[in-house]
């Protein structure tokens, strides 16, 4: 049994290796999805265009519009002239902030009134107008406070300040966070491809009934085609450490015996998946938005796009059963936190669950399909 | 390669294909309507169409509706009181109170430090034991808050809404004449007042919505499509339709019209969803939406076209659309991700691709209605991209075996 096991799973190998076109395709688009993905998934917002209307020629107005322009957030501060010119930079989109100085600001200052300075955003991206806002509160309190002693003698102590350290990722460094969930979604989508297609172009093209008049049973082309898409999902996921490590330097700080262990849990839970679909699938069409239909609900729930602490409770208990969600944990803990053993089972054991019920299920569906 | 070809085209269902081989004489056009039919036939059976034009696209507005939310909600976070006092009581009180923040009280901070490595929290807050001990000497109180940095965005957060907290406890506090707390805090001279057009609670699923409109159109345009030539090539059928005596065009636009109306049905439907179902405002016009989903979908159903005709294999086909297609349309259109905070390379990268002129252009008709300014230059981009690839489309389609 296991040397027709083996003859199965070297035919499936080589299967996905032979042709030029699918190596390539094995290759190069997950690295290129990691790359481009690396560098564009950052929520940070930086380098954007916002305007000054400045209606004030006093002296006050002019330090803080330089202020805003010697801010390293914004790529160009382009100066307007009247009211109107407001609604058309904003509406074209050609800048996300407006920041609005009224004529009387000077006066105010200097008279010891308050001053106000009115802000006009964008909400059309309304992630990048959150954020602005708050640098743009920022640039306003650092000048506050070198407008203070100037006009009311030096400030008394503050009675406190914040002082804010982060753990794992000392700059908040974005990469850190987005390239091993990266790690994670590639795997995941590598491994739902090759096992969601591979029955179902057998299928289509006739050869599975080949398979099936051959010596081979169900359950042994079962163990030969997950043993092979196992196999190519732990060298695709190799392949994605070693680009993490060696390429954006992100610090693998955990146990990696622990990493390829769960990750091979992780890669059998999204196999059985792909099996599931691969025999549900007659045709390679309905084999690929299977695979999307899985694929993008579960890198949506993941936590990668939005923390999934913000969901509301009910949609919380449905990313439990989503093995990105647990992995994600896992390979950003080993990756960031030198997560220890016990901390990594936490998130472990709810994975081998999940590969025991896809697998379980999926062969039960495969062998009454094929039966 | 093989060069026979098979005298009645379309081998597997040969009595549903009208014969396409009549001399010409009206026969051009029932040539055409046959293609189509043929075409349509073979979208309408196969039940994984109706999922990716009816299910799929309900199944992504849902999970955008509700779980892709970048606002903080009920972060878990520890304070930690090394020494109790009225002041830190008071401080505490405040976090509770906070809508953003589920938060946990801890004497010490070994006890909490270790669940910031398991991810059971998100921040801990801590006042040291000589806190209050230095308010009543008139020094400075320092609060120290440690973050889970390998979620930088909600750390940032996190930061944030700890200093507004903490600055509105300093106030309230001032206001109580709390004697410890109660120091001259100068007014600040300049404050803001913000007003955020088009979307004024800054509601996410406000942008994020209209922008899966475009994941939507993406996914049948080129995802689709991008099988169905090369499903042709695969089975041996393209071999039977290149023998009879259609021209590349007819060949194409049998293709092309089929997924055009499913492109459309489906746009329609995420668009009633949006707007009836999550309440998002439409503020634009229904022929100035037709226009410009047509101008996107033309570009995507070309893109997917000519994938397929290249590829002439379904799995590489099906990767060739995510590269160009989805993930472009995702990550590369400025619908969850800031493109101009995005480096020189990827920026350049992302203007030259069709997602981001799609979304703005949703965004747009959406939340601001008919902004010429917007929507004229993106429009023309599109069918600009269109008809360069209809063009290199045409080229590749072959006339006949080699």
């Amino acid at each position: 049994m296991w040397q027709r096991i083996r003859t199965l799973i070297i035919k499936e190998l080589l299967a996905v290796w032979r042709d030029p076109k699918g190596r390539f395709v094995l290759l190069v688009p997950p690295v290129i999805q990691m790359l481009i993905f690396s560098y564009a998934a950052t929520q940070e917002v930086k380098n954007v265009r916002v305007a000054v209307l400045n209606q004030d020629m006093g002296i006050y107005a002019r330090d803080l519009v330089a202020h805003f322009e010697g801010s390293p957030n914004f790529r160009e501060v382009v100066h307007l002239r009247a009211d109107a010119d407001i609604a058309k930079v904003i509406d074209s989109r050609s800048v996300l902030m407006v920041v609005h100085i009224r004529q009387d600001f000077s006066r105010a200052v200097s008279a010891g009134r308050q001053a106000s300075v009115q802000l006009i955003l964008d909400g059309r991206s309304s992630n990048a107008s959150l954020i602005l806002g708050g640098y743009a509160q920022q640039i306003i309190s650092a000048y506050n406070t070198e407008l203070s002693p100037t006009l009311r003698g030096p400030p008394p102590a503050p009675a406190s300040v914040v002082v804010a350290r982060s753990w794992f990722n000392p700059n908040l460094d974005a990469f850190w966070s987005t390239v091993p969930s990266l790690v994670a979604i590639l795997v995941a989508l590598e491994g739902l491809m090759v096992t969601g297609l591979s029955v179902a172009r057998e299928r289509e093209l006739g050869t599975f009934d080949q398979l099936l008049v051959s010596p081979l049973g169900p359950g042994e082309i079962i163990v030969g085609k997950t043993a092979a898409a196992f196999l190519v999902g732990m060298a695709e996921g190799t392949l994605m450490v070693t680009v993490a490590v060696a390429f954006f330097h992100i610090p693998l700080t955990g146990s990696v015996a622990l990493l390829y262990a769960s990750m091979a849990v992780y890669l059998l839970a999204i196999l059985g998946i792909g099996l599931f679909i691969s025999s549900l699938a007659n045709t390679q069409q309905q084999a690929i938005l299977g695979t999307f239909s899985f694929m993008v609900p579960m890198m949506l729930l993941s936590g990668f796009a939005s923390p999934v602490e913000n969901m509301p409770d009910w949609l919380q208990y449905v990313t439990l059963a989503n093995p990105v969600r647990h992995f994600m944990v896992i390979v950003k803990g080993i990756f960031l936190k030198a997560m220890p053993a016990g901390d990594v089972l936490n998130s472990l054991w709810p994975l081998v669950l999940i590969a025991a019920a896809t697998l379980t299920g999926s062969t039960r569906l495969f062998r009454r399909r094929a039966g | 390669m093989r060069s026979f070809a098979h005298p009645v085209p379309g081998p597997s269902r040969p009595g549903r294909v009208p014969s396409v081989a009549e001399p010409s004489g009206g026969g051009r056009l029932r040539r055409l309507a046959g293609l189509i039919r043929k075409e349509s036939l073979q979208m309408v059976r196969d039940p994984s169409s109706f999922m990716i034009a009816g299910v799929l696209p309900l199944l992504l507005l849902f999970i955008f509706g509700f779980g892709v939310t970048l606002d903080l909600r009920r972060v878990p976070i520890a304070v930690v009181i090394e020494w109790p006092s009225t002041e830190a009581d008071s401080f505490l009180a405040s976090f509770r109170n906070s809508r953003y923040f589920e938060v946990r009280f801890a004497r010490n901070r070994k006890a909490v430090e270790h669940d910031l490595v398991s991810g059971r929290l998100k921040g801990v807050v801590v006042l040291a034991a000589d806190f209050s001990d230095r308010l009543g000497r008139g020094e400075t109180a320092p609060i120290q808050v440690l973050v889970d940095g390998s979620d930088p965005n909600t750390a940032g957060l996190v930061q944030t809404y700890v200093q507004g907290l903490w600055s509105n406890w300093l106030d309230q506090e001032a206001a109580a004449r709390d004697t410890l707390v109660d120091r001259p805090r100068a007014a600040p001279p300049v404050v803001t007042e913000q007003r955020t057009w088009f979307n004024p609670e800054l509601d996410s699923q406000y942008a994020l919505l209209p922008g899966a409109v475009a994941i939507v159109l993406t996914l049948i345009g080129t995802l689709l499509t991008s099988l169905v030539v090369a499903r042709e090539w695969e089975r041996g059928t393209m071999e039977a339709l290149l023998a009879t005596p259609i021209t590349p065009g007819e060949l194409l636009a049998g293709k092309i019209v089929p997924y055009f109306a499913l492109g459309m049905i489906a746009m329609a439907l995420s668009v009633v969803v949006t707007v009836f179902g999550f309440g998002v405002p439409f503020r634009g016009s229904v022929w100035a939406l037709v226009a410009i989903s047509s101008a996107y979908l033309a570009v995507m159903l070309s893109l997917g076209l000519l994938i397929s005709t290249l590829a002439k294999n379904q799995f590489a086909a099906s990767q060739g659309a995510l590269i160009t297609g989805f993930l472009p349309a995702f990550e590369l259109s400025g619908f969850i991700f800031e493109i101009d905070s995005m480096p020189t390379p990827i920026r350049l990268l992302a203007s030259v691709l069709p997602p981001r002129y799609f979304v703005s252009s949703m965004q747009t008709l959406f939340l601001a209605g008919d902004v010429p300014s917007v929507l004229v230059p993106n429009g023309l981009v599109l069918m600009a991209m269109a008809a360069v690839l209809f063009v290199a489309l045409v080229r590749a389609t072959p006339v006949r075996l080699e």
